[in-house]
């Protein structure tokens, strides 16, 4: 159960990494706004949730996400993008300050009552005497179908086939007469809009407040980090073992001191009354993704996927 | 083979911007001596270490760390410990404390910065911030090390500083910091004239390059990363024995956040960028949050426009004659130059003004409706006030495009003037 648990919420981490992977690897930019992309999502679908009903905002919200986020392409990071890599990704850092702002000025400060569709609330099927929501299986379904498209538009279509060579080739795709920042304001829009439309599904389960895009970024750049940088199954392999780790470890009410007493580890009697091993391992579940990176680094610094370093 | 021998006087006029620095230091407390500008700029000197040691990385190194507050961070938690072990009785004076830290942090970084500098470019900027939630992390988790939210506090006059002198009074402690900053600054500058400091160029510029010639350009980065994480931890015991307590946010994203967005605007590409990063920090801490509710949204355009249109920051955009290309345009076009800065100046006020009506809007529990716009008082409920406020942003924005694409507004090169002039 808390495996199915973790399954969507990895899938939700794959919404926003994909985006980000894509951007990365056809632009070299590396958006540090994305998850304030993914906020605006939650926040725009929210309050066009409000008026129009949820299933207009999943496709309405999705779409204005990614206008603006063309809009910046166009106006301010086409600016800079002969500055090199490093003022590309400062002025997205500049960016995530001004969303910030501006989602607080709009929306105000405190968590938005955000509610799951009525006609998505309820259980899915019983298993054990655990419920599994029907809303989390609408979000599975919803990624997947996401992953389906990205790879139908990517593998089949015409403007799919410009994207990839531009990855490879862009001056070649520019002498055949195709638009190259044209291409990439399509790719950067893209890539906003997937993190939009993860804002709209995953705002009401999770929590939609300004703190949001700041909590959720560290955890998709380390999603990146793990899946190897530029690789997109890479990113879908790690966001799927991340979410599914944090999701089992919050399950798990059981401390490290036992842990290692179960795995047969000698340990003093007098450690037992406190310090870091009498910590719940549930505790340590917003630890674990940055210690998997951490390792990671240490054992296969390319990622799971990544290309040998350059 | 040339050998240039200098007299005493070239040298000393070659070291005219330091004298001034140095001055500076050892004359502020006359011109303001009372013990909140005291403060302030002892604020001033940690935060020109910290930037300082930020652009070791950014400016010399090309890498953009999201974790610079760990090192910052582990220097202040170590001062902090150490205060209280002075406290019961350890014979060490309070004046090598900061040392201690930076110490501390040095090792905290020879140990994380060799996972860090595995990668460099835009995987570095996101393993140095997947590190530094880590770090925030566990110390979130070890309140008993850490103090979790509330902090651990300590007193920085419970023993002497040095003989019988104690830290107490904001005039000792600012000498402190003063002797502190002006050692640090010099001996960060001669950093990046060694050898290191030279290699730590060419790792940013060509690392191919520096591969070929035989240097590891890895164990480079690595070992500037470890040096600048020591003058952070520097910093940071500054910042414990002048806020006397610390908390875990001294180790948060957001505090690494601001040292990197107060370095850019200071100016990553001359040495003394960081320094004029520094006084923007404090003052923008200080004073400008203090003016608005919506400094922050300022910030971040202001560093947006910054990016954009003054790579070099402010410092850098002295440096490479800003000023004096100003002051051409002006004497060439002065009604155009004027134009445009009235334009920008509508455009701006008109943005302001609606920003700061939205905001009362938002919290008109808290603040009122009431907006004093220097001489003008706007209502955030009226229309007339939106009205108008959006017709001089609209309009200044349309005058400002318009005359910014006229082609004789353009700027001429430095060896343009020179051959004018």
């Amino acid at each position: 159960m808390s495996m199915l648990n973790g399954v969507s919420y990895g899938l939700l981490l794959f919404m926003l990494s994909a985006g980000l992977t894509l951007i990365y690897s056809m632009m070299g930019v590396l958006n540090f706004a994305h998850t304030s992309f993914y906020m605006l999502g939650a926040y725009v679908g929210y309050s066009l949730g409000q008026w129009f009903g949820f299933w207009f905002a999943l496709v309405l919200a999705p779409l204005l996400v990614g206008l603006l986020g063309a809009g910046f392409e166009r106006f301010a990071l086409r600016q800079v993008h002969r500055q090199g890599h490093v003022a590309e990704l400062l002025i997205t850092f500049g960016l995530s300050y001004v969303v910030l702002e501006l989602v607080q000025l709009v929306w105000g400060r405190s968590a938005l009552d955000y509610q799951v569709p009525a006609e998505l609330q309820g259980p899915l099927f019983v298993l054990h005497g655990v419920a599994f929501p029907l809303y989390r299986a609408f979000m599975m379904l919803v990624a997947v179908g996401m992953f389906a498209a990205l790879w139908w538009v990517l593998a089949r279509t015409r403007i799919g086939w410009v994207i990839r060579a531009a990855l490879s080739q862009p001056h070649m795709v520019e002498v055949l007469g195709h638009d190259l920042p044209r291409v990439q304001m399509l790719v950067f829009g893209g890539g906003c809009a997937l993190a939009g439309l993860a804002g709209v599904i995953g705002g009401n389960t999770h929590v939609t407040e300004p703190g949001m895009a700041l909590s959720i970024g560290a955890l998709v750049f380390v999603v990146v980090v793990v899946g190897g940088v530029g690789s997109l199954l890479g990113a879908f392999l790690a966001s799927l073992a991340i979410g599914i780790l944090q999701t089992l470890a919050v399950g798990v009410d059981m401390s490290m001191l036992a842990l290692l007493q179960s795995l047969g580890v000698p340990l003093p009697a007098d450690r037992a009354t406190g310090g870091l091993l009498a910590l719940r391992l549930s505790q340590l579940a917003p630890v674990l993704p940055y210690a998997v990176m951490v390792v990671m680094l240490i054992v296969r610094p390319q990622g799971i996927l990544g290309a040998r370093q350059s | 083979m040339t050998v240039t021998t200098r007299s005493w006087r070239q040298t000393a006029l070659r070291a005219g911007p330091w004298w001034l620095y140095g001055a500076a230091w050892l004359l502020a407390p006359l011109f303001f001596p009372s013990s909140f500008s005291l403060g302030l700029l002892s604020q001033i000197g940690i935060g020109i270490i910290v930037c300082l040691s930020y652009n070791i990385l950014l400016g010399q190194g090309g890498m953009l760390s999201f974790g610079h507050a760990v090192y910052s961070g582990a220097g202040a938690y170590l001062a902090i410990h150490t205060l209280r072990l002075l406290a019961d009785g350890w014979p060490v004076p309070v004046v090598l404390v900061p040392l201690a830290g930076g110490l501390a942090a040095v090792l905290l970084a020879l140990v994380l910065g060799w996972v860090s500098t595995r990668k460099a470019g835009m995987p570095f900027a996101m393993i140095t911030l997947g590190i530094g939630e880590l770090v925030w992390a566990i110390a979130l988790m070890a309140p008993s090390v850490f103090g979790g939210e509330v902090g651990i506090s300590a007193d920085r006059d419970a023993r002497p500083a040095l003989g019988s002198w104690t830290l107490g009074p904001a005039l000792h402690l600012y000498a402190l910091v003063a002797v502190y900053t002006l050692a640090c600054t010099g001996l960060m500058y001669g950093f990046t004239r060694t050898p290191l400091g030279r290699l730590l160029n060419a790792a940013r510029d060509n690392p191919q390059r520096l591969g070929f010639l035989g240097f590891d350009p890895r164990m480079v980065r690595y070992l500037a990363f470890s040096i600048a994480g020591g003058f952070a931890g520097v910093s940071g015991a500054l910042t414990a024995l002048q806020v006397e307590v610390v908390g875990a946010d001294m180790l948060s994203s957001q505090r690494a956040g601001t040292y990197l967005l107060f370095t850019v605007l200071g100016g990553t590409s001359v040495f003394a960028g960081p320094v004029v990063g520094a006084v923007l920090m404090v003052f923008a801490l200080a004073v400008f949050s203090a003016w608005t509710q919506a400094w922050l949204l300022y910030l971040g355009l202001g560093f947006g426009l910054v990016v954009m249109f003054m790579p070099g920051g402010i410092a850098g955009w002295f440096a490479a004659g800003g000023l004096r290309r100003a002051g051409w345009q002006l004497r060439s076009r002065p009604l155009d130059s004027l134009l445009v800065v009235l334009a920008a100046w509508m455009a701006a006020t008109g943005w302001v003004a609606m920003v700061e009506m939205a905001y009362r809007l938002q919290l008109r529990a808290v603040m009122g409706e009431r907006v004093d716009f220097f001489f003008w008082q706007l209502q955030a409920a009226s229309a007339t006030s939106w009205l108008l406020c959006g017709a001089a942003a609209v309009c200044g924005m349309f005058a400002l495009a318009r005359l910014l694409r006229a082609p004789a507004a353009v700027a001429p090169s430095n060896a343009a003037m020179e051959r004018r002039t």
